[in-house]
């Protein structure tokens, strides 16, 4: 088998970010995508050591003596523009020419911090850490040009990759001082630029590795070739839990190309991050391998979960919500002020299991050596990666190299590293480099799932309308239960749109009532954001129909005025708050609020009736971002319901990159549209009914809605999340819509189990 | 059995089984990585290169189908990513992960072969085929009509 040579995921800023700056033009950045030059060539090796000297104060840069500055970005890109942005903040931090920078993909390894990019963490976790990093370069960069002018470090700045000192005239390049920086001692204490000398952090930035993508050039998972590589499928059990308990390898090593059959060892609970296990086809190439595995004869076992039937465990699930669970929220005294109200508003919801269906299947390849694996992987989780191939083959951890390729698309997905699992096994089980594909029918019967979910809701109105009991009851399967045998529910889920709703309501009780899972539940963008909001900000606009008042009003009445709502007010004892702390990140009312007023101002909320739109609005905080969206629905051909309009409006504290900023929230809508609208898994018999985009039914071109209006309405404070944030409100403004629009009020999605869309 | 392959103007002789879609003959065996595997049903548009000058799912085309033809695949759509549609999709930023937009825009590069400017229902109706999960349609819709505007085909 023949293919080009690796490139590595390393991109040069060429034209540099003139045209950001300009506001001319995003694309300004050109890909130099070095191949991997052959070992035994001296000149590359003399080429490599030359570019090894200089300024290294930190994993994260190097200023070679050329000049050349190289910046690490240790989160894997998968669309979020992670690599177009982090970065920058380095750069900017030291002074440094765009033009002049190359990114540099980090391996998988614990010095780099955390690299599990989930969480819509990278901003928020890597703001202050990574300008440290560039401004202890500067630091030494000046320290260095200080001492050869015996001038005071004080009167030099750093700028346009150089060094200068005004006073003089005099200025030394970067590359010049790189040799003579990197002999004197790293700074303890880090001093940061003035923000306003950041000159590209939270502009609209070129888009590092477009040029790769419009050309085929980018490198993902799949399109990694070693020399001699095979490539793998595994029928894995169709139940999770499952095993073969029989199977004849005959007609399938008949098939020419088919090198190999090689069984894999069956899980055992908790599976966590193991490959289900299931018999691999190892083969000279793809399709050689998809055939042969087509004519395996295999007897399975279902195991545990062979009883499974998503129909059934809905009617479970409605049932735990019909009985008290545990109290996770209370203020006041529920029971009482829900007998006495003068009237109540009760209403079930139901979100289904999802799939993530990265455009890209789960992919890695894996070489094996005897001693140490090697891996090229599409993963979100280079160092769960890492120690998970470690675990499996017996290695220690510095034996094992994790390379992170593009990922084509992740959304949790690939944050579990199963799949990488699956290609260092069968590369140390053949003695090859293995690719190891997944098909979609793979990928669609045996993700980590989104959980299913049922929530009951019930509030209490007085004479006047006025909101006096909030009950909220949640059941779903935690994704603990992947990690635990015995998790039955899960506080990290319940702070996402539970315990952190701000209520202005004198009596609030939640309740998490117990589910078990039946399957591998995963997280997916946003995770148990997208039932709760869903639940939550449906049920607001039912109480201001039941009421007969404006939603937005009840919306803003609900949440109260602005305020800063403490733990003792939401009734919770504590708050995860994704991480942070809230004095950092308060549940701050007033940010809700404007992110609600702004966006139904951009939608003319107010002119709706008059101009005969069907509006549904909805807010929500997640990641610590605010978010509120408006969707504008129509009857549309053939009698379906068509979304026509989007607004978004958001606040995610300071920003780096605006311009990938708009596009995450752009792209959230079509995902949450996506699903709210089709998506879903249902499973029988254990077994995952759906199998390809024919039946797991994504948002098409058509089907788009013909604007999508994105604003920022503000860029300051501490950073908060962008990948997740922008799908939780989508899905209970667009049933919003669909009521205003119809009169009718869906509470199970996805949409199209009930209306024509 | 051997099939000739005419790939970006370069011929290719390949002893694979005729049945082997086209999708896997690039990939595996011709070595150009850039057409994507999504669904292998026709499903998602991920795998669309044109075979003489026509769009075609490479993942459920067979090869035997493409022997002595002239396919293209991204790679081979403009020398140095200079095509109007590549220029725009970089302009607009187009891409989230990038690992459908091959498809995308071998589709929008034969529309435009055809319509040269065509209006938002045409790009609709063209591009129905193509799913992208990152849900970037409505950058390539103006992506697409950008391209148009600067004279659509490869100058």
């Amino acid at each position: 088998m023949s293919g080009p040579p690796i490139r590595l995921l390393r991109r040069h800023f060429l034209a540099g970010l003139g045209g950001a700056l300009s506001g001319l033009a995003l694309g300004s950045f050109a890909s130099a995508a070095p191949e991997l030059p052959p070992a035994t060539d001296p000149a590359a090796k003399a080429a490599a050591e030359a570019e090894g000297a200089g300024l290294r104060p930190n994993l994260f840069v190097h200023v070679t003596p050329n000049g050349a500055v190289q910046i690490v970005c240790a989160r894997s890109e998968m669309g979020q523009g992670v690599r177009s942005s982090l970065p920058v903040l380095i750069a900017d931090e030291l002074g440094a020419d765009m033009g002049r920078v190359e990114i540099v993909q980090a391996p998988g390894d614990k010095a780099y911090g955390d690299q599990n990019t989930d969480g819509s963490h990278s901003v928020r976790g890597f703001y202050d850490a990574l300008r440290k990093l560039g401004a202890c370069a500067r630091m030494m960069l000046i320290a260095a040009a200080a001492k050869q002018w015996k001038v005071a470090p004080s009167t030099c700045t750093a700028h346009d990759h150089a060094v200068w000192h005004e006073a003089s005239g005099r200025s030394l390049g970067f590359g010049e001082l790189a040799l003579a920086a990197a002999k004197l001692p790293v700074p303890k204490d880090i001093l940061l630029r003035p923000k306003a000398e950041l000159l590209h952090v939270g502009k609209e930035l070129p888009l590092l590795d477009g040029p790769a993508m419009v050309t085929g050039q980018a490198l993902y998972g799949a399109d990694v070739v070693l020399p001699g590589m095979r490539t793998a499928v595994i029928a894995r059990p169709p139940v999770v839990g499952g095993k073969a308990t029989a199977h004849d390898a005959t007609k399938a090593l008949a098939i020419p190309g088919v090198r190999a059959v090689v069984p894999l060892p069956a899980p055992t609970p908790p599976f966590a991050f193991q490959p289900l296990g299931g018999i691999a086809v190892v083969a000279d190439d793809t399709w050689s391998a998809m055939r042969g595995r087509a004519q395996l004869e295999i007897t399975w076992a279902a195991g545990a979960n062979g009883e499974y039937d998503s129909e059934t465990y809905r009617k479970t699930l409605l049932a735990a919500v019909g009985l008290p669970g545990v109290v996770v929220r209370e203020v006041g005294d529920v029971g009482p002020a829900l007998t006495g109200a003068a009237r109540q508003v009760e209403a079930v919801y139901h979100v289904p299991h999802l799939a993530h269906a990265t455009m890209e299947p789960p992919a890695a390849v894996a070489t094996f050596d005897g001693q140490s694996c090697e891996v090229w992987a599409a993963t979100q989780n280079p160092q769960a990666s890492r120690s998970s191939v470690a675990q499996a083959l017996g290695l220690d951890e510095e034996n094992v190299t994790i390379h992170v390729t593009m990922l084509g698309g992740g959304f949790g997905r690939k944050s579990k590293p199963d799949f990488v699992v699956e290609a260092a096994l069968l590369a140390k089980a053949t003695g090859a480099p293995v690719r190891i594909q997944w098909t979609r029918e793979d990928d669609i019967q045996h993700d980590y799932y989104h959980t299913v979910s049922t929530q009951r809701l019930v509030a209490g109105l007085d004479g006047d309308g006025k909101v006096v009991a909030w009950e909220h009851r949640t059941a779903f399967p935690p994704i603990g239960s992947t990690f635990s045998d015995t998790a039955l529910s899960a506080p990290g889920e319940l702070q996402q749109g539970v315990l952190d709703v701000p209520l202005a309501i004198a009596n609030v009780r939640a309740e998490n009532c117990e589910a078990r899972a039946y399957t591998r539940i995963g997280w997916l963008r946003s995770v148990a954001n997208i039932y709760h909001a869903f639940a939550v900000q449906s049920f607001i606009a039912e109480i201001a129909e039941a009421r007969g008042s404006d939603p937005r009003e009840t919306l803003l009445e609900i949440i109260g005025p602005p305020r800063i709502v403490t733990p003792e007010e939401l009734g919770v004892e504590m708050l995860p708050n994704y991480g942070q702390s809230l004095t950092e990140h308060p549940i701050d009312t007033a940010r809700h609020r404007r992110v609600i007023e702004r966006v139904t101002e951009l939608a003319d909320w107010d002119q709706r009736k008059q101009q005969g739109r069907a509006l549904g609005l909805a807010v929500h905080r997640s990641f610590l971002t605010y978010v509120a969206v408006v969707v504008s629905v129509v009857h549309g051909p053939e009698g379906k319901i068509a979304v026509d309009e989007v607004w978004t409006c958001l606040d995610a504290g300071t920003l780096v990159n605006r311009e990938r900023v708009r596009s995450q929230f752009e792209g959230a809508v079509i995902f949450a549209l996506s699903h709210a609208l089709y998506g879903e898994i249902t499973m029988q018999q254990g077994a995952t009914v759906q199998s390809n985009f024919r039946d797991f039914r994504l948002m098409r071109f058509p089907e788009a809605p013909r604007a999508i209006h994105v604003e920022i309405v503000a860029d300051d404070g501490p950073s908060c999340g962008v990948g997740e944030p922008g799908v939780p409100p989508v899905a209970p403004a667009l049933t919003n819509a669909i009521f205003a629009l119809t009169g009718q009020r869906v509470r199970n999605l996805p949409i199209a189990r009930t209306l024509k869309v | 059995m051997t099939i000739t392959l005419h790939v970006n103007g370069k011929p290719h002789v390949l002893d694979i089984d005729p049945q082997m879609p086209l999708l896997w003959a690039l990939r595996d065996h011709v070595g150009l990585n850039g057409t994507k595997y999504g669904c292998g049903q026709a499903l998602c548009g991920a795998c669309v290169v044109h075979l003489d000058g026509e769009a075609v799912r490479a993942c459920v085309t067979p090869v035997r189908r493409a022997d002595g033809r002239a396919v293209t695949t991204i790679e081979g759509l403009s020398p140095d990513g200079s095509h109007p549609l590549q220029k725009a999709w970089v302009d607009l930023a187009v891409p989230q992960c990038g690992f459908c937009q091959a498809g995308q825009i071998m589709t929008a590069a034969a529309l435009l072969a055809k319509n040269p400017s065509p209006s938002d229902a045409e790009i609709d109706t063209s591009m129905a085929g193509n799913l992208c999960r990152c849900g970037t349609y409505l950058r390539i819709r103006t992506a697409v009509k950008q391209a148009a505007a600067a004279g659509g085909k490869e100058k």
